[in-house]
C-alpha cells in the first residue's frame, strides 16, 4: 500500500516528467539541430542541457529543438525563453558553455553576457 | 524515473487502433532507437483525443504538433527530422494547425477552442495504462481529500451544489440520487457504473474508459465512501475490448497501490470494484435491467420503485451512474463545486461531451459547456456540412433522441431546452442530417433498431413499436394512407404512456420529432409518392435527359430489365413500369444524361 505521503512524492516525480504535455507557461530551451547544428556539435549540447536538468531535478523547463535558425556559422544555438522575459541567444555553444548556461541563467535567472549573440558580434 | 525532452504521444484508441496505430507505435520506437534517442525521447500509447476520423493521430510534445493520419511509413521522416533535426514536418501535420507557416497551439485550432476538457482531461495526454500518469495529473488527489478531510455528508453537499446531473440520458441530479442511498440503511450497499453506451454511434463513454479508466475507479470509490458502500461493479459492454483491458489494468494497479482494498490510503476505509461484462443489448443500459444482468439474470427492466437506491443490486441500496457523470467528480472535488457550477446554464452546469458524427465535417468527440449553441457545435467546432451540401437536421439522443432543424440551432444545449424541441442530449449522439438525407427513412432506421431490442416485456413496446415501424415502412415504399401520420402520432402517445421501462417510453420520440419539423416530407410521401431528398428508392423514378441523350445505346444494354429503348442516336426512353430501379443505366451513362427523382 502507498501512503499519502508516497502518492504525493509520485506526483511530484512523475509531473515533472510528463508536465511538458499540458504546462506551456515554464522555461524554454531550444536547441538549433538542422544538419548544420548538428555538424557543430548540437547534439553533444543537447545531451549536456539535458543531463544538467535531470541533476538539478529542474522542474518546469522544457528542452525543445528547432531547426536551422539561419546563422550556421554561429552554431551550435541556444535560445532560452523564460516567461515574461526576452529571448536570449545564446551562440556557438559547447558542452561546457551548455553547463553554464543551465546553472546561472535557468538556475539562478543570471544571464551569461559572454556566449549570446550580443557579445558574439561586437 | 528518467527525464525526457520530448514525449511521442499515439493514440491507441479504438478509432486509431484499428487504423494501425500499433504498428505506429512500434515504428516509433525502432526508428528513435536506430537513431540512439531512446534515452530522450519516449513513444507513449494514449487514448482517444477526439479527431478520430483523422487517425492514426500523433501529438508530440513540447511543440505539441498534430499529426494526424500518419502511416507507417511516414514514421521514419517524422523520426528524423522532427527528432533529429528539430524539422516539424508539415506536409503531415493536421492542416488546421498551421497558419501561414507557423504552428498553432492545440487550443487554438477550431476544433479544440470552444472545447472545455473536464470529463476528457487526461484522454490522449496520458498513458492510461500508467497510474502514476493519472496521479502526476492530480489522480486520487480527491480521494484523498475525502477520505481524510471530508464526511459522507459533505461529500454529498459538494456533489449537489456542483449541479451536475447525470449524463447516461436521464440528467438526474446525481447529489440526490447518492443523497437516497446514504439515507437507506443496511448493511450492505452497493456502487455501479453503466459502461454499457448502446446508442448507435455513440463512444464517448468508451473514449474515457480507453484514455482514462482510474477517474472511473477514483469516483467510485468516492460514491462508495459517500454512501457507505464497500463494493463497486463496472458493467461495461464486451465489444469494448480495449476498454475492458484497460479497466483490468487499472484495477491491478489500483490495488497495488491501496487506491482499492481493506484499508485504502491508510485511512480504514474499505472498497474493492470488479468488471462486469455485459453482452451488448442496448435494454441492459436501463437501471434495472443492469442490475438483473450484474445479478447473473436476463437483463429485463422491472417496475420502479421500489427505486434502486432502496432495492437495487442483490436487493441491497445502489446507485448506478454513467462513466462521463463519474469522470466529472474528481474534478468537482479538486476544483471546488463552484467551479464546476460557474459553467453551463442554471438547471445544467458543467459540460457535457458529444459524439459528432454524420454528414460533418469534423466528425469525432467534442466536450463543451453546456448552453452552447447547436449551431457553435455544428459550424464552429464540427465545421459544418462537407461539400457544400445544406444542413437539413441534427439528430440528439440517438434512439431515443429526436431531429432538430435548422430553425432552432440557435438554441443552447441543456436538458431542458432540447426537451422542449422534442428531443433529448441523451448520453451525447450527434448526428448531423443535410439534404440527401430522408427524415421518414431516418425515423423508420431508428425504429427498425428499437424493435429489434426491445425486450418483449410490455406489449405496448413489443407490439406498438413493431406497428409503427410497419407502417413507416409502408410509407417509404410508397404505400402510405391518408390518416397514417395520425395514427402514428396515437400509437406513439399510447406507447409512450403505457411502456414499462425507458425503451418504450422514449422510442416514438424519433417520429414523433421528424413529423414535427418535417411534416411536409411525409406527406410528399404519402400524397405524391415522392421522396424529396431522393432516398427511397421505391419512390424513385430514372428519367433519361432528351436533351444529353446521344443516342449511344449503352444504357440499354446493360439494362437487366431490357426496359430502355429507342434509335440509335436519338434520344431513349425507359418504360418506368418494369424498370427495377436498379441504377445500372445511370452509372453507365458516359454522357451523364440519366437522372433519379
Ligand atoms: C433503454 C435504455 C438504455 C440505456 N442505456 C444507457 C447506457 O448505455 N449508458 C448509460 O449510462 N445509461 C443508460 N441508460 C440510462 C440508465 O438507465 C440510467 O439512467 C443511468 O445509467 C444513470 O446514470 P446517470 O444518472 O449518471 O446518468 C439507459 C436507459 C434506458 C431506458
Ligand atoms: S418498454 Fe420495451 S424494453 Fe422496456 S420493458 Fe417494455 S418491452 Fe422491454
Ligand atoms: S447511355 Fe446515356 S447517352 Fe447513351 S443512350 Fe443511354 S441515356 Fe442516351
Ligand atoms: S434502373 Fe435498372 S432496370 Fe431501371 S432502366 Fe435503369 S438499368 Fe433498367
Ligand atoms: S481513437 Fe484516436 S483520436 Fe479517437
Amino acid at each position: 500500500m502507498k501512503t499519502i505521503q508516497e502518492l504525493e512524492e509520485i506526483r511530484k516525480k512523475t509531473l515533472d516528467t510528463i508536465n511538458i504535455r499540458k504546462d506551456r507557461s515554464g522555461t524554454r530551451i531550444v536547441v538549433g539541430m538542422a544538419t548544420c547544428g548538428i555538424a557543430a556539435g548540437a547534439r553533444p549540447v543537447l545531451l549536456t542541457i539535458m543531463d544538467e536538468i535531470k541533476k538539478h531535478d529542474l522542474s518546469d523547463v522544457v528542452v525543445a529543438q528547432t531547426g536551422c535558425i539561419g546563422m550556421c556559422r554561429l552554431e551550435p544555438i541556444v535560445e532560452v525563453y523564460k516567461p515574461g522575459e526576452e529571448k536570449v541567444t545564446y551562440v556557438k555553444v559547447n558542452p561546457s558553455k551548455a553547463i553554464r548556461i543551465v546553472n546561472e541563467h535557468i538556475m539562478k535567472g543570471k544571464v551569461v553576457e559572454g556566449y549570446t549573440i550580443g557579445a558574439e558580434s561586437k | 524515473m528518467e527525464m525526457y525532452r520530448s514525449h511521442v504521444m499515439i493514440c491507441r484508441g479504438t478509432g486509431c487502433t484499428s487504423s494501425n496505430s500499433e504498428q505506429i507505435a512500434k515504428n516509433f520506437e525502432e526508428e528513435i532507437k536506430k537513431h540512439g534517442l531512446e534515452k530522450e525521447v519516449v513513444v507513449e500509447r494514449t487514448g482517444c483525443f477526439g479527431l478520430c476520423a483523422l487517425g492514426p493521430v500523433v501529438i508530440i510534445y513540447p511543440e505539441a504538433s498534430f499529426y494526424s493520419m500518419v502511416k507507417p511509413e511516414d514514421v521514419e521522416e517524422i523520426v528524423k527530422e522532427h527528432l533529429v533535426k528539430g524539422r516539424i514536418v508539415k506536409r503531415l501535420l493536421y492542416a488546421e494547425s498551421v497558419e501561414e507557416n507557423r504552428l498553432k497551439a492545440l487550443e487554438e485550432v477550431d476544433f479544440f477552442k470552444k472545447q472545455v476538457r473536464v470529463a476528457l482531461r487526461n484522454c490522449g495526454i496520458i498513458n492510461p495504462e500508467n497510474i502514476d500518469e493519472y496521479i502526476a495529473f492530480d489522480g486520487y488527489k480527491a480521494l484523498e481529500k475525502v477520505l481524510t478531510k471530508m464526511t459522507p455528508a459533505e461529500v454529498i453537499d459538494t456533489v449537489k451544489r456542483s449541479g451536475l446531473r447525470g449524463r447516461g440520458g436521464a440528467g438526474f441530479p446525481t447529489g440526490m440520487k447518492w443523497e437516497f442511498a446514504s439515507k437507506s440503511v443496511n448493511d450492505q450497499k452497493y456502487v455501479l457504473c453503466n459502461a454499457d453506451e448502446g446508442d448507435p454511434g455513440a463512444f464517448m463513454d468508451r473514449s474515457v474508459l480507453e484514455g482514462d479508466p482510474h477517474s472511473i475507479l477514483e469516483a467510485m470509490t468516492i460514491a462508495g465512501y459517500a454512501i457507505g458502500a464497500s463494493q463497486g461493479y463496472i458493467y461495461c459492454r464486451a465489444e469494448y475490448p480495449i476498454a475492458v483491458k484497460r479497466l483490468g489494468i487499472a484495477i491491478g494497479q489500483a490495488r497495488l497501490y491501496g487506491l482499492l482494498g481493506d484499508n485504502i490510503m491508510g485511512t480504514g476505509f474499505k472498497f474493492d470494484i470488479e468488471l462486469r461484462l455485459g453482452a451488448g443489448a442496448f435494454v441492459c443500459g436501463e437501471e434495472t435491467a443492469l442490475i438483473a444482468s450484474v445479478e447473473g439474470q436476463r437483463g429485463m427492466p422491472r417496475p420502479r420503485p421500489p427505486f434502486p437506491a432502496n432495492k437495487g443490486l442483490f436487493a441491497k441500496p445502489t446507485i448506478l451512474n454513467n462513466v462521463e457523470t463519474y469522470a466529472n467528480i474528481p474534478v468537482i472535488f479538486n476544483k471546488g463545486p463552484e467551479w464546476f457550477a460557474s459553467m453551463g446554464t442554471e438547471k445544467s452546469k458543467g459540460t457535457k461531451v458529444f459524439a459528432l458524427g454524420g454528414k460533418i465535417s469534423n466528425t469525432g468527440l467534442v466536450e463543451i459547456p453546456m448552453g452552447t449553441s447547436l449551431r457553435e457545435v455544428i459550424y464552429e467546432i464540427g465545421g459544418g456540412c462537407p461539400n457544400g451540401k445544406k444542413f437539413k437536421a441534427v439528430q440528439t439522443g440517438g434512439p431515443s433522441g429526436g431531429c432538430i432543424p435548422e430553425e432552432h440551432l440557435d438554441s443552447p444545449i441543456d436538458y431542458e431546452s432540447l426537451a422542449a424541441l422534442g428531443s433529448i442530449i441523451g448520453s451525447g449522439g450527434m448526428i448531423v442530417m443535410d439534404e440527401d438525407n430522408c427524415m421518414v427513412d431516418i425515423a423508420r432506421f431508428f425504429m427498425d433498431f428499437i424493435v429489434d431490442e426491445s425486450c418483449g416485456k410490455c406489449t405496448p413496446c413489443r407490439e406498438g413499436t413493431k406497428r409503427m415501424l410497419e407502417i413507416l415502412e409502408r410509407i417509404t415504399e410508397g404505400k402510405g394512407e391518408e390518416g397514417d401520420l395520425d395514427k402514428l402520432e396515437s400509437l406513439a402517445k399510447n406507447i409512450k404512456n403505457a411502456a414499462l421501462c425507458g425503451l418504450g417510453q422514449t422510442a416514438p420520440n424519433p417520429v414523433l420529432s421528424t413529423i414535427r419539423y418535417f411534416r411536409d416530407e411525409y406527406e410528399a410521401h404519402i400524397k405524391d409518392k415522392k421522396c424529396p431528398a431522393g432516398v427511397c428508392k421505391e419512390l424513385l423514378n430514372y428519367f433519361i435527359i432528351a436533351d444529353k441523350c446521344k443516342g449511344c445505346g449503352i444504357c440499354a444494354k446493360n439494362c437487366p430489365q431490357q426496359c430502355i429503348s429507342g434509335q440509335p442516336k436519338t434520344p431513349y426512353t425507359i418504360d418506368s413500369s418494369k424498370c427495377i430501379k436498379c441504377g445500372v443505366c445511370m452509372q453507365k451513362c458516359p454522357f451523364k444524361a440519366i437522372i433519379r427523382k
